[in-house]
């Protein structure tokens, strides 16, 4: 008896590593992520459902950040025609422009400059609002009053992310485009119609398919890595600010990862 | 320093927590070494200890925030460490945690705070019960004035109350305080200490105080046990507590009566 005590209390006492701490502390966090993701897909389905939440973090993710979108984009559309005509100058084809603003905008720049813009604002916000509620117990208190914080928190995040940042990328790009068309307005007199004729014969059916899956693809990033942060900060304040910091640090590193692969696998789709 | 009358309501043949055994540690750092501890129905019992030594983890092993590494934690019937996420749902409704700093959410108002749990566990109430509900609880905790008001807007003291009231509004058997007294003034200290007394009778729960504040553990328990090396190795009332020489417990009471 006394020996399987002593066993007991020898076993809480001493943790034996597989590797080495580090090499399995790394191992641990890979295994926790995609615990943390395979939750998601668990509790997204399962009832009860938040829907005041989602709907109520839309608005913040979507609504909220039309100001910044608006500004960002218009400018972008704006200094992006005006940086390529010189070039299209040279050989005397500055009426390609409208093409050339559509392809860049609509397949690259609108997608990745919302989503990074939303890492920046949404995803440091998510990331220090979960962290202060952890640091504060308020994660706790929702778990002992028997609401799943992970559904409350993290699930109708995400799914506003995953739903809000592909409506932002349109706008992006409509706002984009027009801030082209003023532009090309101003010094080359094309009138609306065929500035948007243009910009439509450039574009593909693949091109807005494969906008629209990235932008998914980058909301959910975004709301996920947030939401990981934030849900598993600790060491108070400084934890706090940790997760907010490495929300955004994290989220647009692996956007530019997630733009590429995309953009290989669109490529190899069209055969380039 | 008032001392807390005899408890009539108290019922020693039901035991509402039984604990056999615990043991708890975190990586190399052991902090409960095989603690066992009994609250009977209607009692308060007051758990003391210094900080750091586990009387937190105590309580959140008992809510199942933390899973312990051995022995039985058995609440109201049901072992905590073998029971299916829904069955401790279910337990959850039954206990009430008010935490350290209180825990309230802070982008809801008071009135929101108070919903929150009622919205999700409480379906059926029309919102006319779920008004009278908040009202009866504000009521209780004496902060009926503040039910507009966001948890940034409130003192230490009254966030404590809220914190209360929020725990109550799902009519708990058990209560769970975590320092309730922490960072308040003497004045506060007393009214919080009123308010578990008065939580106690009128709702009729038994509870677990966690404190170090000898001044809340004499007014409130009915019963005080101290946490030392991982163990209980004191039980009793305030004064069976103190009768020993052991010299940290003598030095955990001078401390507190020279501050």
């Amino acid at each position: 008896m006394d020996q399987s005590n002593n066993k007991t209390e020898n076993n809480t006492r001493t943790r034996r590593y597989f590797i080495s701490r580090r090499v399995d502390r790394f191992f641990m966090e890979v295994y926790r992520v995609w615990a943390f993701n395979a939750r998601f897909f668990r509790e997204v389905f399962f009832p009860p459902y938040e829907f005041r939440e989602v709907i109520k973090q839309c608005y913040e993710v979507g609504v909220r950040s039309l100001p910044l979108i608006s500004i960002t984009g218009f400018i972008i559309g704006i200094v992006f025609t005006n940086q390529s005509r010189p070039s299209l100058a040279d050989f005397g084809a500055t009426s390609l422009l409208p093409a050339l603003i559509s392809v860049a905008i609509v397949r690259a720049m609108g997608p990745l400059v919302t989503a990074i813009i939303a890492a920046g604002r949404v995803g440091s916000s998510i990331g220090a609002e979960l962290g202060s509620m952890r640091v504060t117990e308020q994660i706790d208190a929702m778990e002992v009053s028997a609401t799943n914080p992970f559904k409350f928190l993290v699930v109708t995040r995400v799914l506003a992310t995953t739903f809000m940042i592909p409506a932002l990328t349109m706008y992006t790009t409509l706002v984009s485009l027009l801030g082209g068309y003023l532009n090309v307005h101003q010094n080359e007199q094309t009138t609306i119609i065929t500035f948007f004729n243009q910009v439509f014969d450039a574009i593909t059916f693949l091109d807005i398919i494969a906008s629209s899956v990235k932008s998914v693809l980058f909301g959910y990033t975004i709301g996920m890595v947030g939401c990981y942060k934030g849900f598993y900060s600790s060491k108070g304040t400084e934890g706090v600010g940790k997760a907010a910091n490495t929300s955004v640090v994290t989220a647009m590193f692996l956007l530019f990862i997630e733009e590429l692969i995309v953009m290989q696998i669109i490529n190899a789709i069209r055969g380039i | 320093m008032t001392e807390k009358e005899l408890n009539p309501n108290i019922d020693r043949s039901k035991k509402v927590i039984f604990i056999r055994g615990l043991k708890k540690a975190f990586d190399d750092n052991v902090i409960l070494r095989g603690v066992d501890l009994d609250l009977y129905k209607g009692e308060n019992l007051v758990v003391l200890g210094r900080s750091g030594t586990g009387k937190s983890v105590l309580i959140k092993i008992i809510s199942g925030l933390l899973r312990a590494d051995a022995g039985e934690v058995n609440v109201l019937g049901e072992d905590v460490c073998c029971i299916t996420p829904r069955e401790m749902d279910t337990l959850r409704l039954k206990i009430g945690f008010s935490f350290q700093n209180s825990a309230l959410y802070d982008s809801m108002t008071v009135k929101e705070n108070l919903e929150f749990p009622l919205e999700r566990h409480s379906k059926d109430m029309t919102r006319a019960d779920r008004d009278k509900l908040i009202d009866v609880v504000l009521e209780a905790v004496g902060l009926r004035s503040a039910i507009n008001q966001m948890p940034s807007e409130l003192s230490g003291g009254q966030r404590k109350r809220i914190g209360i009231a929020r725990t109550l509004i799902l009519r708990p058997d058990i209560m769970l305080y975590d320092e309730p007294t922490a960072g308040l003034d003497p004045i506060t200290c007393i009214e919080i200490n009123n308010l578990i007394n008065e939580v106690q009778r009128r709702f009729n729960t038994s509870s677990i105080i966690i404190t170090h504040d000898l001044t809340c553990a004499r007014a409130v328990g009915d019963r005080l046990v101290m946490l030392l090396d991982g163990e209980f190795k004191r039980e009793g009332t305030f004064e069976e507590v103190f009768a020993t020489d052991d010299e940290r417990v003598q030095a955990f009471y001078n401390y507190n009566f020279s501050e």
